[in-house]
This record gives structure tokens, C-alpha cells and sequence, in this order.
């Protein structure tokens, strides 16, 4: 390790499984074969809430390949891991339609699929409270919002403010409920040997499932290694476990036999996780330079009564924007619908629509440009805990993105620019997301031969986990990328963290450069590496801890164009530009694809996405992707990112902030901007499909 | 899902045969059978499979039309030469339809059968009249955003999902049909039906036959048409409201019109008070207009589905302008 290769941190360095991926080579959780393995297929429950009486399991068990039917008659009784969904077949209680009531175990899919239909269940249905509202009477203040957040924050008098006013704002905005749809919906494969158990999960963070499946079924964390090699996808939905895998270990516990488990399309909906419909009242007062004199955020969000998740719509709202006086607040109402959890940038993605949607509003009631009315309320220091940011560039991606766009050639006049039967618009909206660290393990390996593994416990759910992690060892030390190998998600490596919260990067990569760096300096310059070569194990929780407290987050400028059909109501978006500042990206096209991703789940996020609420049934009816719209290629046009060169030496030694999410956060605000600007019609419920416009657009004829 | 028999036929009368028997379901493309096989809404079983069966090309007729055998690919219909001139609202509803990998399997016949895709008939836990007649019609204080408007009953208001048979609706195509006792033959105005009390049937096909073949009688302004959709995204969606139409205009006043509406009813909708509203009038948005007004005048819309209503009538007028050669 004498020879220092060229640094490789921040190349465009392909995908280093690319080629297993695209040739089917390498395998996910559910294409690993195992010996006697059985099929479970789990039944959903076809009321909203009430007690199972009756499950008519004879039948079943007649038939022929079924081997055992769970229940909560017969299932092993399981300790709390912390999250009442993953309680299954605990109870005769069901808290929402498609709630896990029985799983069917088969010697085929087949017959698993066919008997899991073919199972009777007698019910009392006890009714359903399923629609959120601002008004609702179950609304509460939760002890606290996902991530740790405060519920409640005031500073100032924000009524007071508005009666000094020169200008403001007053609005709801509103999200549907949105579900996460990776490509590789959630697997399991659980083996069991002896007390020694065996999984492959499709999940983000092996250490996390781990934990988990040992405090539930009771086993020695020793006993239990958990792998999830490739991942086709999370968004956050596997950011912890799921139901899947603890049915998949409560079935091999129960038949001795190694179990298989895939939700279908339609099963995600109501067993991943899901992103919570969300009401936004906003109001802002600003004076007549349009400094914000008020911010007030007032968040409404849906949890399940089996399980609290808060979602921290507010938050964002908190550190955005400066203004002397502020509010912002959340309040839950436990339904009787599944648990919403994470979905891509939770809090932020809804909340900043909101906030960034009410700036929009502000701009237009004050007649102020729309980036220099941001520009103007760039605060010096982070408004909420008054610490300094440790690196802050929206103004410098605004400026940045409005130059590319050409906005300075943009006629703020609303609804007056025709093009056929199009009206076209532009907007732009700004986005933020924390920059997070948490400890993690990691241990390298020389070998003689000057080849080195590198165990690490990340996930690589298509970021580029393994490409970025085997960059960053490199350059610690000093060789190339091929003398590298990556071992990771996989829970006997030393702890690490989930792949989530844009912080996954930034965690391992600590842990790597650190054990790298220390690699280095116990191998003597020069000195052969012992035959059976020589290993460093590291651990940051004393560097992460040391971290100065600071605000830290990414920050970008969403700048897009709008084309709406006179006709039909559609909006396209030809024109979509994201710039962001995220510390050292560090390799350019894994970066550009989170980016491009983000954006386009931004897109889908404003134009399609909506989970349709049957308040009578009590579940939503659109569940696949036939009916659930997703963008499709043809809705992405020209998506362009650009990132600032910034050097943040307050992050973690890298000096990136992670990118996972702050792509999706403000895009939506940004269509509905360039909407209103293409229309004069303020859309504020997404997503924005004809149904929202048609009746308030502008004759197609004079 | 449940097993069933599959066999390959090797004539259109052993498929009649073997389709004689209560249970068996012909396989063409399985662009819709497949999905309905795995949820469970479809179970045969057996399974003929006739795409090996010869029913023909694309054929023009002696009196300007085409012949079309129900085997022609959807891909294969949309691309070819005499569709895309003589009648270009039938390639375009085609490229509106699914996706490229869809309609390079989709077949005429096939097409023309595909179900409902109401999200109640698709899912078996819940009610639905279609799938099983008297357990009710959860859609109508449900997710009703993408159904019916028109000619709906009080126990369906499920929508015809198709774009193909709406351009051909406004064609007035005659779907041939071949069954045990002989050939037959709908125009296709008779061949789809609403869905009253009885919404187990899309259509009026005899059990038992197959479609051979579809003809679309000539249009000598076939040419001046067009199909246009509105959907939730732009490619592989349902249609909220489409429109195909064919203009015949001559100085000024509306000589002839053909209209059809998808994703309003049942049945591709063929607009004909719309277009009796229309003959001999001159060429305005105000004729335009009130021809939409007087189709739609007998809509009956749930609260999520009224947009429907105005989208129609937008897109109507749109699409008559656009034929009109419209300048905005």
C-alpha cells in the first residue's frame, strides 16, 4: 500500500453488480433456492375492524400441498419489537382491512395462493373511522414526530403578526395518501437450523431486522444472521421490518422447514407502509419587502390504532425560513387504516410542498418575484435552534438554477401565455433535507497481494451502496478501486445503519475511511502483509458524537416548466431542472440517478400519485399499478440536475450530506407554481389531474 | 390460482367445440385474461388457446373500408398503411392504448372483450354485481372518479376501458362472429350493451362464439379524423374521457360527423345526438358546444365523477375544432 492510485471519490464510476443486475445474475431475497422449502401466502382481512370468530382452517388444511395454516389461534406468541404491525396472528382483533389474519403454507405458490383465497373467515365487524380530516375528534399532540422532532413550537405572536401585515397568506394544502412501489416488493426467505436462523430479506438495513427478530422470537442475536445482498428498492418502506419477514420466521419456527414470502402488488398497499394523507394549514405574514414577519404550519396527518407514526410534517417549516414569530404544530388521528410509515423524504416531501406552495401564494399576492422573495427570507442562522448552518446554499442554487432556466426572461403575469391549446407556465420552489450521521462499524482486510475486503453493513437498495463504499476505501487507501472487494448487508458484519434518511452514506463511509485510515497506519510502509492477512475493525460512535452541534442540511432549487391541455386538463412538464448543494458528491452518476429519481417521484408526486379512499369499504381502492399512477416514461421529458461544488468540512470525512431524498422535496410546489402561472388556477390538493383543473380553467375559445 | 385445463386449437370449429362447454375461455394475447387468471375474477376451466388459428389480414374493401381479422395484433393494426390513411382515429386510439409491449401482444378480437377494469370487479374480497351478480355496486359511494357517466344503472357504473372499439364505435364497425350454428355479425353499436340489471355481460357475443373478423364499412371522410385522451398520465392509463370523431365539412356547414366518447359508459358511447345536433350546422365552437350540451345532457355523474362531464364536453369541442382545421 505504497503506491498512492488516483482518487477515485466523486467519479462517475459504473455500478460495480451493473452487469449481475442486468443479467439476472445477481439474486434477490425470494430467488434463493433452499431444500423442502414452503410457500406462504398470507390472508388479508376483508373488514376494517372487529373480532375474527371464526377462521374455517378444515377446509383448507384438506387440501392438497397445504401443510399448515398460522393463526392467531395456533401462531408462537411473540415479544414486542416496537411496532404493533408487526405483531401478526397476536389476536383476534383486526384495526384495518388487509390487516394479516391467517398465512397459508403450501409445497407450491400455487396452492399457497389459491388456498389463502379459498379460506372463510366469519367476522364481527365492529364498523370504520377511515377519513382524516382537520376537524376530526380522535386528533391529538403525539409525544413527539417521527425522527425525534418536537410536536409543538411557538416563538413570537403569529396572530399579532398578521394584523401588522403588509401581505399574507392563508391556505390548506393537501396531500393524498402515497404509497411506496419499489420494483422488489417485499421478501422473505427464513431458514432455520437448529437455533440457528437463516434470512433473506429484502430490506435496508440487515442490523435493524436482526435486532428485531431476536427480541421477538426470543433467540440469541448470535443465532440470527440476516442478509440482504441485493435490493430492488425501499423508499423507506424497508427501512425496518416488515410483516413479511416476521411471518416468514414465525412459519419456519413452526414447520421446521426453511419459508418463502412475497407480498403481491396489491398486498403492498396495505402491509409496506405507506405515506400518511396530509393537511397543511399555512399561514405566512410578511411586510412589504416581503420579509417574513410570520410563519405558521399547521400539520394534520393520519396513524393506525395499532401503532403511532407522526409524521413530522411541520418540521421543515421550522428551519426553511427565518421570521420573528412562528408556529408550528402536528396532530394525529388514530384510523382504523394500516400504519403509515416512511416514504422518501417523510416530512419534508409533504411539508416543504405546503410551506414552498404558501411562498408561492406570497409571491403573488405581494407581486414579488418568487426566488427573490426566498432570496429575501434567507436566514443568517438556523431559526429554530439559532446554531449556525454548517454550510447553506439555497440562495446560490436558486441563483444558479434561475440563470439556467432563464428566468430573468419570465413574464410573472399569470395565465396569459397560449401556445395552441396549451397554456404555459414556469415555477420554481426551493427544497432542504437534513444532512444525518449516525455510528457505524466497519473492518477491513489486507491481503497479501495487495487485494483488501472491506466489510461493511450497509444496503444497497439501487444507490450505489457498494460502487460508493468501495470508492471511499479506496482512496483511504490509497489503491484502486479493483483491489477492493465489498461485503455488505449482512448482519455479521459489524453494526452499521439503515439505508435511510439520506444518512446511509455518510455512516458507513465514516466507518470505512476510518478503518482504512487505521489499516494504514498499523501496516508499516512497505511491510508484507501476514499470509493469513491483517484486519482493523472500527466503530464511530465517539466521531459521530464529537460532530460540533450545527445545523446541517442539503438544499435545492426545483425550476420546471408547465404545459396544460385546454382541453383535457392535462399537465406535462417538458422542461424540469433541479440544482442542488449537498456537500462532495461523491460519485457523479449514482448521484445524478438519485437526483433524477428523486425528481421524478417529485413529478409523480404532483401530476399522479393518489391513493383513493373508499370511506365506505374502508381501504384504498386503486391498490396496483394499473390504477395507482406512477409516472411513466412518457411524463418524464427533459430532466436536467446540477449540483454546487461545496466544501463542507463539517460533515462527515468525505464531506457529502447524503442525497437520497432532497430530490423529491419541493418539486411538487414547483408544478403547482408553474400551473398557477401557465393557468391562474392555484391547485392545492395533489396530485393535479384534470379533475382539479377542468372546471377553472379559462375558456378554450374566445 | 385455481388449475385449469389449456389446449391449442387447431381449426375455428374445433375452438367452437371446444368453447361449447360451459367454463372454457378463449386465449388470444391474454393481455386481460391473464391479469383477471391471476385475481381470481376469471377462473376457467380450460383454456383455448386460438392464437395459431389463421383469421386473416388487414383487407380493404370494395366500398373503402378495411377488413380486419380478429388475430391482427394491435401493434400491427395501428402501423399499417391503410388504417393510417383511410381511417387515422382508429391508429391513433391503438397508440393511446396500454403499452408497446401490450399491443404487440393485444389481438382485434381479444381487444374487443377485454372487461371492465373497475377496481371493484378487479378485486375479489369485495362486492360487485359483474363478478357476482346481487352482492351489490360498492363503486357508486366508492372510488367512482374513473367510472361511468352515461347510460349507467343503479347496479353498475363500470366503463368500457378500450380505446380501439371507441374509434371504431364512431366508425360503426361490424364485428363478425363465428358460432357452432354459423356465422353472424354486429354492428358494434349492438354488440356492446349497458349494463341495466343484469351487469354480468359487456357485450352481446353468444356463448360459445368467437369473433373472426371486424369490418369497418367506408368513410369517405374517414381521413378527417381523429382520436384524443384524456387520462392521469401519459402513457399506460385508462381513459378519463376520449374522443374520436371524423368531420365531414363542406363551406362552412357540418355536412356529415362521426363521434364516439370513451370512459363514459359501459359501451363505447356513440354520441348520436351529438352528431344529429350537428348536421347542416356551421362550423363553431357555439354548434360544437351545444352538440356536446345535448349528448351530455343526459349524463348522470357521482360527486367524484362529475368532472367527467365537463372534461367530455371540452374535449368534444376540442377535437371537432381540431378536425374543422381549427386556428387558435
Amino acid at each position: 500500500m505504497s503506491i498512492d492510485a488516483p482518487a477515485v471519490l466523486g467519479e462517475p464510476i459504473p455500478r460495480l453488480e451493473g452487469r449481475q443486475k442486468v443479467t439476472g445474475e445477481a439474486l434477490y431475497a425470494y430467488e434463493y433456492r433452499a431444500d423442502e422449502v414452503l410457500y406462504a401466502w398470507p390472508v388479508q382481512s376483508t373488514i376494517v375492524t372487529g373480532r375474527i370468530l371464526r377462521l374455517h382452517t378444515d377446509v383448507v388444511l384438506a387440501m392438497t400441498g397445504v401443510v399448515e395454516v398460522l393463526t392467531h389461534l395456533n401462531a408462537p406468541k411473540l415479544a414486542d419489537g416496537d411496532d404493533g404491525e408487526l405483531l401478526v396472528l397476536q389476536s383476534d382483533r383486526v384495526a384495518y382491512r388487509g390487516q394479516v389474519v391467517a398465512l397459508v403454507l403450501a409445497t407450491s405458490i400455487d396452492t399457497a395462493r389459491e388456498a389463502a383465497a379459498a379460506l372463510d373467515v366469519d367476522y364481527q365487524n365492529d364498523g370504520l373511522d377511515v377519513e382524516l380530516s382537520a376537524e376530526h375528534p380522535k386528533l391529538y399532540a403525539p409525544e413527539e414526530v417521527n425522527a425525534g422532532f418536537a410536536t409543538d413550537s411557538e416563538q413570537g405572536y403569529v396572530d399579532a403578526a398578521f394584523a401588522t401585515a403588509a401581505f399574507t397568506t392563508d391556505e390548506v394544502y393537501t396531500t393524498p395518501a402515497l404509497f411506496n412501489n419499489p420494483m422488489e416488493p417485499h421478501a422473505t426467505l427464513a431458514a432455520f437450523d437448529g437455533e440457528r436462523l437463516d434470512v433473506r430479506d429484502s430490506s435496508q438495513g440487515t442490523s435493524s431486522v436482526q435486532q428485531t427478530l431476536s427480541t421477538m422470537f426470543g433467540l440469541d442475536p448470535a443465532n440470527v444472521r440476516v442478509r440482504s445482498e441485493h435490493v430492488g428498492g425501499g423508499f423507506g418502506s424497508k427501512g425496518s421490518p416488515r410483516p413479511n419477514v416476521i411471518l416468514a420466521v414465525m412459519a419456519a419456527r413452526v414447520t421446521g422447514r426453511p419459508v418463502k414470502i412475497a407480498y403481491t402488488r396489491q398486498m403492498m398497499f396495505a402491509l409496506a407502509g405507506y405515506r400518511t394523507p396530509t393537511i397543511s394549514h399555512v399561514r405566512l405574514a410578511a411586510n412589504a419587502d416581503g420579509r417574513l414577519t410570520a410563519i405558521s404550519h399547521q400539520s394534520y396527518t393520519q396513524t393506525s390504532t395499532i401503532q403511532e407514526f407522526a409524521e413530522q410534517v411541520a418540521e421543515p417549516s421550522r428551519h426553511l425560513y427565518a421570521a420573528p414569530n412562528r408556529l408550528m404544530t402536528h396532530r394525529l388521528a388514530a384510523l382504523d387504516v394500516p400504519t403509515p410509515r416512511w416514504m422518501r423524504a417523510p416530512g419534508e416531501a409533504p411539508g416543504v410542498y405546503a410551506l414552498e406552495s404558501a411562498m408561492d401564494d406570497l409571491a403573488t399576492v405581494s407581486g414579488i418575484d418568487p426566488v427573490e422573495l426566498r432570496i429575501a427570507n434567507e436566514p443568517d442562522v438556523d431559526p429554530e435552534s439559532g446554531t449556525a448552518f454548517s454550510s447553506r446554499n439555497l440562495v446560490g442554487c436558486l441563483r444558479r438554477g434561475a440563470e439556467l432556466f432563464g428566468w430573468a426572461e419570465r413574464d410573472p403575469r399569470l395565465g396569459i401565455r397560449r401556445d395552441g391549446r396549451f397554456l404555459v407556465g414556469t415555477g420554481v420552489a426551493a427544497g432542504m433535507y437534513p444532512a444525518m450521521t449516525s455510528a457505524s462499524g466497519a473492518r477491513v482486510r489486507a491481503l497479501p497481494g495487495g487485494r483488501y475486503e472491506l466489510g461493511v453493513n450497509a444496503t444497497d437498495i439501487g444507490q450505489g451502496a457498494r460502487t460508493v463504499m468501495a470508492q471511499i476505501a479506496a482512496d483511504a487507501l490509497g489503491v484502486p478501486v479493483s483491489a477492493i472487494s465489498v461485503d455488505l448487508a449482512d448482519s455479521t458484519l459489524p453494526k452499521g445503519p439503515v439505508a435511510g434518511g439520506s444518512s446511509g452514506t455518510a455512516s458507513w463511509g465514516w466507518a470505512v475511511t476510518k478503518a482504512c485510515e487505521r489499516l494504514r497506519s498499523e501496516l508499516a510502509a512497505g511491510a508484507p502483509v501476514p499470509p493469513e492477512g491483517y484486519e482493523v475493525e472500527v466503530e464511530t460512535s465517539v466521531d459521530v458524537d464529537a460532530m460540533a452541534p450545527l445545523a446541517r442540511f442539503a438544499f435545492g432549487a426545483h425550476f420546471v416548466e408547465a404545459r396544460v391541455d385546454l382541453d383535457s386538463g392535462e399537465v406535462t412538464m417538458p422542461r424540469m431542472l433541479g440544482v442542488f448543494a449537498a456537500g462532495r458528491i461523491l460519485n457523479a452518476r449514482t448521484a445524478r440517478s438519485q437526483f433524477l429519481g428523486g425528481m421524478t417521484m417529485g413529478l409523480s408526486m404532483a401530476l399522479h400519485e393518489r391513493g383513493e379512499l373508499d370511506a365506505v369499504l374502508g381501504d384504498y381502492a386503486n391498490h396496483d399499478l394499473a390504477t395507482y399512477h406512477v409516472a411513466a416514461n412518457a411524463d418524464v421529458r427533459d430532466l436536467r440536475v446540477e449540483w454546487l461544488e461545496e466544501e463542507d468540512r463539517q460533515l462527515a470525512p468525505m464531506g457529502g450530506k447524503g442525497i437520497g431524498e432532497i430530490g423529491i422535496v419541493g418539486t411538487a410546489a414547483a408544478v403547482a407554481s408553474a400551473v398557477r402561472h401557465a393557468t391562474g388556477v392555484k391547485v392545492r390538493d395533489l396530485p393535479i389531474q384534470p379533475d382539479r383543473l377542468i372546471g377553472q380553467l379559462p375558456p378554450r375559445f374566445l | 390460482m385455481k388449475t385449469f385445463e389449456y389446449e391449442r386449437a387447431t381449426s375455428v370449429r374445433s375452438a367452437l367445440t371446444s368453447l361449447g362447454t360451459p367454463g372454457t375461455k378463449p386465449l388470444a394475447g391474454g393481455t386481460n385474461l391473464v391479469d383477471l387468471l391471476k385475481l381470481g375474477v376469471e377462473r376457467p376451466d380450460l383454456l383455448v388457446d386460438i392464437n395459431r388459428l389463421d383469421f386473416g389480414g388487414i383487407e380493404p374493401t370494395d366500398d373503402g373500408g378495411l377488413l380486419i381479422g380478429a388475430g391482427v395484433r394491435n401493434s400491427d393494426l395501428a402501423a399499417d398503411l391503410l388504417v393510417r390513411t383511410r381511417f387515422p382515429l382508429l391508429a391513433k386510439a391503438l397508440l393511446s392504448a396500454a403499452s408497446g409491449q401490450l399491443r404487440n401482444m393485444a389481438s382485434t378480437g381479444g381487444n374487443l372483450l377485454q372487461r371492465t377494469r373497475c377496481t371493484y370487479f378487479m378485486d375479489t374480497t369485495k362486492p360487485c354485481n359483474k363478478r357476482d351478480p346481487g352482492s351489490g355496486c360498492p363503486a357508486i359511494p366508492g372510488a367512482s372518479r374513473e367510472l361511468g357517466i352515461l347510460g349507467v344503472s343503479n347496479d353498475c357504473i363500470a366503463t368500457h376501458p378500450g380505446d380501439m372499439a371507441v374509434a371504431l364505435t364512431a366508425l360503426g364497425a361490424i364485428i363478425h362472429v363465428d358460432t357452432l350454428d354459423g356465422p353472424t355479425s354486429f354492428e358494434i353499436g349492438e354488440f356492446y350493451r349497458l349494463p341495466g340489471a343484469d351487469p354480468t355481460r359487456d357485450t352481446n357475443l353468444p356463448a360459445g362464439a368467437l369473433i373472426t373478423a371486424v369490418e369497418i364499412p367506408g368513410l369517405p371522410f374517414g381521413a378527417v379524423s381523429t382520436y384524443r385522451k384524456a387520462r392521469d398520465r401519459a402513457s399506460y392509463a385508462f381513459g378519463l374521457v376520449t374522443v374520436a370523431a371524423a368531420l365531414d365539412v363542406e363551406d362552412g356547414i357540418v355536412r356529415d360527423v362521426r363521434i364516439a366518447l370513451g370512459g363514459v359508459s359501459h359501451k363505447p358511447w356513440r354520441a348520436s345526438i351529438a352528431e344529429e345536433s350537428l348536421r347542416g350546422k356551421l362550423v363553431t365552437a357555439r354548434s360544437f358546444e351545444a352538440a356536446a350540451d345535448a349528448e351530455l345532457a343526459a349524463a348522470t355523474p357521482t360527486e367524484q365523477n362529475a368532472f367527467k362531464v365537463a372534461l367530455a364536453k371540452r374535449m368534444l369541442v376540442g377535437t371537432l375544432h381540431e378536425l374543422a382545421g381549427g386556428h387558435e
